[in-house]
């Protein structure tokens, strides 16, 4: 009971602390990309993390003061 | 509206008329205790009850009455699923990413140099500003966004106002943005100046950043966390090390620059930043500062929480007659324009119709991280303000206070802010300064280094040590440092972008992002922008925060009206006009704010226009005012200032036209009897969820 609680809070802090950082979720872009578009080819992480880094700061948005 | 229809329960009533109480209690100490100091956590107690009263009644009653969130509707994120950028998520998720995307550097700068005029008046703004104003823009932003498929601000402004006034209020999106990095860079720069112990550790951040760069991109590639450890531990190191590059005699003069050195490396370095590839430098950076600052949050929220400091600040100084040092101007509307971002942003409507609503996955979810995202900022902006009301007053003016009034000595500063009222001795401000490990804190403006020393005192209090409080005070100036940085970076490859969009209508290639002229020559613009601004900053006769800072919040109030204003001609629009006032009557507030502040800023003795006129009947009768040392600087000086009269004169020009554009498409919402809001078909949650 403590061991699943500690993983889903485990869990929750890496995904807030990845998307602050304009990082997304890999599994769910995965899960989305198998189930609505199984013709394209699946990234590796490492691929997914570039082009999520390059399109974070395409200059929508900006940064707050 | 289902939940609305529900009962209180009689314990949740008693629950609720609990916290009113105390809360009412808490601020009625604050507010009428005189004479002798009180304690901060009567302010935090306070905030915090008003901060829930407020979520509970008033957010929800934007949320079901002005709103009208549905739950059962389906939101952006489901609609158009990418998997990427629209993805419904977890609520304290979306949650932490929204708090992360709105705090910033203000909050923490603005109420400092508010407490000029006594902790009292700021609290009372950031706490009722907040419910009544600032959260209202971001959660009713937010709510509108999501209604139309995330679209931006600058498209909802289009849509609902026309295209003219939607151009009209982009052009002030951009001139905001290059005076905000202008003013942040110089809280960096009057952070440093001459500090080498503050400037080595900046400069630190540089290779550390490139290490974290190279690391991320070759050989642990998307390991964001544990690249941001490492990189925490070396700036500690380097925190730690500085002080030993302070000391040695060989070392310290190459970390030691003046303002104006300092403001010419800001600038190579923005756009040197800028036009290197993101993954090397900025992106790193920018963890790390995410991480940094949501970690020093943390960390003064405890301090507080666990020094429970006295506020040695009066209620109420004799400065709200507005002959105050560290910015000038009466409590009316100076006030509000300084505190900016702790009480209402306008940059958040940026951000509400940004990245948020394309990740809240109902919305019912929208008034926690809207409404509550703001409220925590409030909190953060309260914390500030706490910290500098602990310190010794005579010590706060010291740092805040510009050398043109009270010397460049200890012993001058010292019989001056005594003169005040505020009895401090030559002793005192050097111990203090050495405490720090700092040579000098007189004229240190910018509240990065009054917070930084609040904190360091707040800490130092809890872990004791003779080294500590320089430690701590330096950890402080860095972590300021370390995300205006990252702001000033983010900030001028956006503005290089919207630069090239601009200059591509009229030269095509100059679009392509990938071209190196466009690039470069887009960078230098945008970083000329902003670094004239900067180096005015740096060579101003009252030390730059005081003469920009209040264009600053001008601007940023200026671009909350705007939000504001859209908020209340679509609430017009969607016909529920008995609600008009609830973003009505704030953005009228924030109009005749800004449009005061302007004004006084153009005319009268405290504008650039008499700034102006002084230096220009001096230099034709042949004298020199400090701190300009030829005619030459004179001109620059006059010339500087006619240039932010101009800019104040644009501000309330574009203010006044939304202003008269909004008007317009009430009056005419007004007259039809149906709706006529641009709103996206209602699309059941129900039928499109799997």
């Amino acid at each position: 009971m403590m061991k699943t609680r500690w993983q889903a809070f485990r869990k929750w802090a890496v995904q807030t602390a990845r998307l602050c950082c304009g990082v997304p979720d890999y599994d769910v872009y995965v899960r989305h990309l198998r189930e609505h578009h199984p013709e394209r080819k699946v990234p590796t992480y490492p691929e997914f993390f570039r082009e999520r880094q390059i399109a974070r700061y395409k200059g929508t948005g900006g940064r707050c003061c | 509206m289902h939940t609305a229809a529900i009962k209180p329960s009689p314990a949740a009533r008693i629950l609720w008329i609990a916290i009113a109480i105390i809360g009412a209690w808490c601020l009625g100490v604050v507010a009428l205790h005189r004479g002798e100091p009180i304690n901060a956590i009567w302010v935090v107690a306070a905030s915090i009850a008003i901060f829930v009263i407020g979520y509970r009644f008033y957010g929800k009653f934007i949320e079901h009455q002005v709103l009208q969130m549905d739950p059962s509707r389906a939101p952006p994120s489901v609609l158009r699923n990418d998997g990427l950028d629209y993805v419904p998520t977890d609520k304290w998720v979306v949650f932490g990413h929204h708090f992360a995307a709105i705090a910033g550097a203000g909050p923490l700068v603005g109420p400092v140099l508010a407490a000029q005029m006594g902790y009292l008046p700021g609290t009372l703004w950031i706490l009722f500003g907040v419910v009544f104003a600032g959260a209202v823009q971001d959660f009713m932003i937010l709510g509108l966004s999501l209604r139309r498929d995330g679209r931006s601000l600058g498209h909802m402004l289009r849509e609902e106002l026309g295209p003219v006034p939607g151009v009209i209020a982009m052009f002030g999106v951009l001139v905001l943005m290059m005076i905000v990095l202008a003013v942040l860079a110089l809280v960096v720069v009057k952070a440093l100046t001459h500090s080498p112990w503050g400037t080595f550790t900046v400069a630190c951040t540089i290779p550390i950043a490139l290490l974290m760069g190279v690391y991320l991109r070759w050989f642990r590639p998307g390991r964001i966390l544990e690249v941001s450890l490492i990189g925490l531990v070396l700036l500690l190191a380097s925190i730690w090390y500085g002080a030993s590059v302070a000391a040695s005699p060989t070392l310290a003069p190459i970390f030691d620059f003046d303002a104006k050195a300092l403001a010419w490396l800001l600038i190579a370095y923005g756009f040197c930043a800028s036009v290197l590839p993101v993954w090397l430098l900025l992106a790193p950076r920018d963890y790390l500062s995410t991480f940094l600052k949501i970690g020093t949050i943390a960390l003064l929220a405890l301090a507080i929480f666990l020094a429970a400091p006295t506020l040695q600040m009066p209620a109420v100084t004799k400065f709200i007659d507005g002959t105050g040092p560290v910015f000038q101007g009466n409590l009316f509307p100076f006030l509000f324009i300084t505190i900016a971002c702790g009480a209402v942003s306008g940059w958040h409507s940026i951000i509400a119709s940004g990245t948020t609503p394309k990740l809240i996955a109902s919305e019912g979810q929208a008034r926690l991280i809207g409404y509550g995202g703001m409220l925590m900022e409030a909190f953060v902006a309260i914390m500030a303000l706490i910290a500098a009301a602990s310190l010794h007053p005579g010590v706060y003016f010291a740092m805040n206070a510009p050398s043109a009034l009270i010397g460049t000595t200890v012993e001058q500063a010292a019989s001056t802010i005594s003169q005040w009222g505020f009895v401090v001795t030559p002793d005192e401000l050097l111990q203090t300064a050495k405490n720090i490990g700092e040579h000098s804190i007189l004229s240190r403006a910018g509240g990065a280094p009054t917070l930084a020393v609040g904190m360091a005192q707040l800490l130092h209090n809890l872990i004791p040590g003779t080294q500590m409080m320089a430690f701590w005070y330096h950890y402080a100036i860095l972590f300021e440092a370390l995300f205006i940085l990252t702001t000033v970076d983010a900030g001028t490859r956006v503005g290089r972008f919207m630069i090239q969009e601009i200059v591509g209508l009229m030269y095509k290639p100059l679009q392509a992002t990938e071209s190196w002229t466009g690039n470069l020559l887009a960078t230098a613009i945008c970083v000329g922008l902003w670094g004239y601004f900067l180096y005015q900053g740096a060579v101003d006769p009252l030390g730059g925060i005081n003469t920009l800072w209040p264009l600053f919040g001008i601007a940023n109030q200026m671009l909350a009206a705007i939000a504001l204003m859209l908020a209340t001609v679509v609430t017009v629009k969607l016909k529920r006009e008995r609600y008009v006032w609830v973003p009505g009557i704030p953005a009228i507030w924030l109009i005749i704010c800004t449009v005061t502040a302007g004004c006084e800023k153009l005319v009268g003795p405290i504008s650039f226009t008499a700034a102006a006129q002084k230096y220009a009947s001096s230099l034709q009768s042949g004298q020199l005012l400090a701190p300009a040392k030829s005619a030459e600087e004179m001109q620059r000086i006059i010339t500087n200032n006619y240039v932010d009269m101009a800019l104040t004169g644009i501000f309330v020009l574009l203010i006044v036209t939304m202003f008269a554009f909004s008007l317009r498409a009430l009056v005419q919402a007004w007259r039809i009897n149906h709706p006529t809001a641009h709103e996206e078909p209602y699309v059941a949650l129900a039928s499109v969820a799997n």
